[in-house]
């Protein structure tokens, strides 16, 4: 089994991409329902990353 | 006027078996949707949690034994490890072939580790969603 070293940013992206695949496909009725929520739960899963990354950098000072 | 004990009930959904789909969806990720014939969505579900569950590995991350203890330590080694067995097969086929990664330190190995729980904790959202075609509650 190959070894892997991801960023933090890396490990959330993908942590968000697969986590909204699944989100999206058991939540909604239609497909393309699906698709909308799911883009939409990876926007949110990205956004969340970008606000607490800058209130863990701004605690930080 | 009240309803006789035995009559059933006229508007309830015909309750149909759902422990072999919810079971299949629990060892083989996304195998209780190919059951129901929604092979797109189980194909979805099968390429993400096993995704999730082979980067965990792929990173080292450690499996939950189950632990007691004080309370916080009892929730979060036994929720961890129904989490990891709740991959199925996959957690399984990683065990038998012989992971076993000590809990260390280090951001990758902690993100290994959550990813394997969230495998497992994404699979138990197919299985509550299998449970449900299964039982006529949704399409």
């Amino acid at each position: 089994m190959p070894r892997m070293s991801v960023s933090h940013f890396e490990a959330c992206l993908l942590f968000a991409f697969f986590a909204s695949i699944v989100l999206g496909v058991v939540t909604r009725k239609t497909d393309r329902d699906r698709m909308i929520y799911g883009l939409r739960c990876f926007g949110y899963f990205v956004a969340s990353v970008f606000v607490l990354g800058w209130l863990m950098y701004l605690g930080h000072r | 006027m009240a309803k006789k004990p035995n009559e059933p009930a006229e508007s309830a959904p015909a309750t149909r078996s759902w422990f072999a789909p919810v079971g299949l969806a629990w060892f083989i990720p996304g195998g209780g949707h190919f059951l129901l014939k929604r092979p797109g969505r189980g194909g979805l579900i099968l390429l993400s949690v096993a995704a999730m569950f082979l980067l965990g590995l792929m990173m080292r991350g450690a499996m939950f034994q189950p632990q007691t203890g004080d309370l916080l330590t009892t929730v979060i080694y036994t929720g961890g490890f129904i989490g990891d067995l709740a991959s199925g097969l996959l957690y399984f086929l990683a065990t038998w072939l012989g992971y076993s990664q000590p809990d260390m330190a280090g951001h990758v190995h902690d993100y290994g580790t959550k990813f394997l729980v969230a495998a497992g904790l994404l699979n138990i959202l197919a299985m509550v969603d299998a449970y449900e075609i299964a039982t006529g509650r949704k399409d």
